[in-house]
């Protein structure tokens, strides 16, 4: 695990989530390093992984398929102690531009939504804008809940952690 | 932004009738059933249900029927389910991208660690 304190931005480094509209969320946060660091964190599958699944969540990926390229594909398959089946997510890559966007779709169902993420660089750092489309209010009510179901618990534990690291 | 307009418009539609504001008031002190509504608003029950009907399409009322009593309570429900949403994704993408800025530090040092050792 990379050490991270090193007098560096904590206060810069926000994740503000904000709801634009009954069908829309935005997620916004600025990272203290340039862009193609930042891009490449999203776009390589072993850097990906690293970071995807919040390790408190209890989750782990079972694997990571990634073809990052306008008209590829992507599936991630998840596994949770508590469920016996795992969970495979895939959809495919809409627009992946370098260092500038990246957009891709969720396939589960016809329901799923579509991800929109920006990158900015300004001054060495980064601000990433994450937009998450849903084709109903329903289907977005759903998503989350069909995402983390059973998770309550582990996010409860995942509060104390950031807690006690802040 | 359509999908919000339209929710708006249908609370102050419900909002907009003194009868219905007198329902909401009512409920709450207490939970009511659709006939104690209708009596205490000198109604008819078929009156009453349109009212009521009419206060759930906006997400203020919830009913819930057990045997032939239809109750109706404050739907406070959606808006604390709106708020549980919005908590649940900021954890979550808090998590994600702290573990993201963390890798993201390290590729910065390694990437600055690799400029020094080709400079030697």
């Amino acid at each position: 695990m990379p050490n991270v304190k090193e007098g560096s931005s904590a206060a810069v480094n926000h994740t503000a989530v904000k709801r634009k509209s009954d069908r829309e969320l935005v997620v916004t946060r600025t990272f203290d390093a340039p862009v193609h660091l930042v891009f490449e964190a999203w776009s390589k599958p072993e850097l990906f992984k690293l970071w995807w699944v919040p390790k408190s969540a209890g989750m782990s990926l079972v694997s990571c398929d990634m073809d990052i390229r306008t008209g590829g594909t992507y599936r991630l398959v998840f596994r949770h102690p508590s469920f016996d089946q795992p969970m495979a997510f895939f959809g495919s890559y809409k627009e992946v531009t370098p260092n500038k966007r990246l957009v891709w779709t969720n396939e589960e169902s016809d329901q799923g939504s579509v991800t929109t993420v920006t990158f900015e660089e300004h001054a060495g750092k980064t601000l990433v804008t994450l937009h998450e489309l849903y084709p109903t209010e329903a289907a977005r009510d759903e998503a989350l809940a069909g995402s983390a179901e059973g998770l309550p618990e582990q996010f409860a534990q995942l509060d104390e952690l950031l807690a006690g690291r802040s | 932004m359509v999908h919000y307009q339209a929710r708006l418009d249908r609370t102050f539609a419900a909002l907009s009738d003194v009868t219905r504001r007198g329902v909401l008031e009512q409920l709450g002190n207490s939970d009511a059933s659709v006939t104690d509504l209708a009596q205490r608003f000198h109604m008819t029950l078929t009156g009453m249900k349109k009212h009521v009907s009419i206060l759930e399409q906006a997400g203020l009322v919830t009913t819930e029927k057990v045997g032939r009593v239809r109750t109706c309570r404050l739907g406070l429900r959606r808006l604390e389910e709106e708020a549980a949403w919005i908590e649940q994704h900021r954890q979550l993408w808090s998590a994600r991208f702290d573990a993201l800025d963390e890798l993201v530090e390290h590729l910065k040092r390694e990437e600055k660690a690799d400029a020094q050792r080709k400079r030697r």
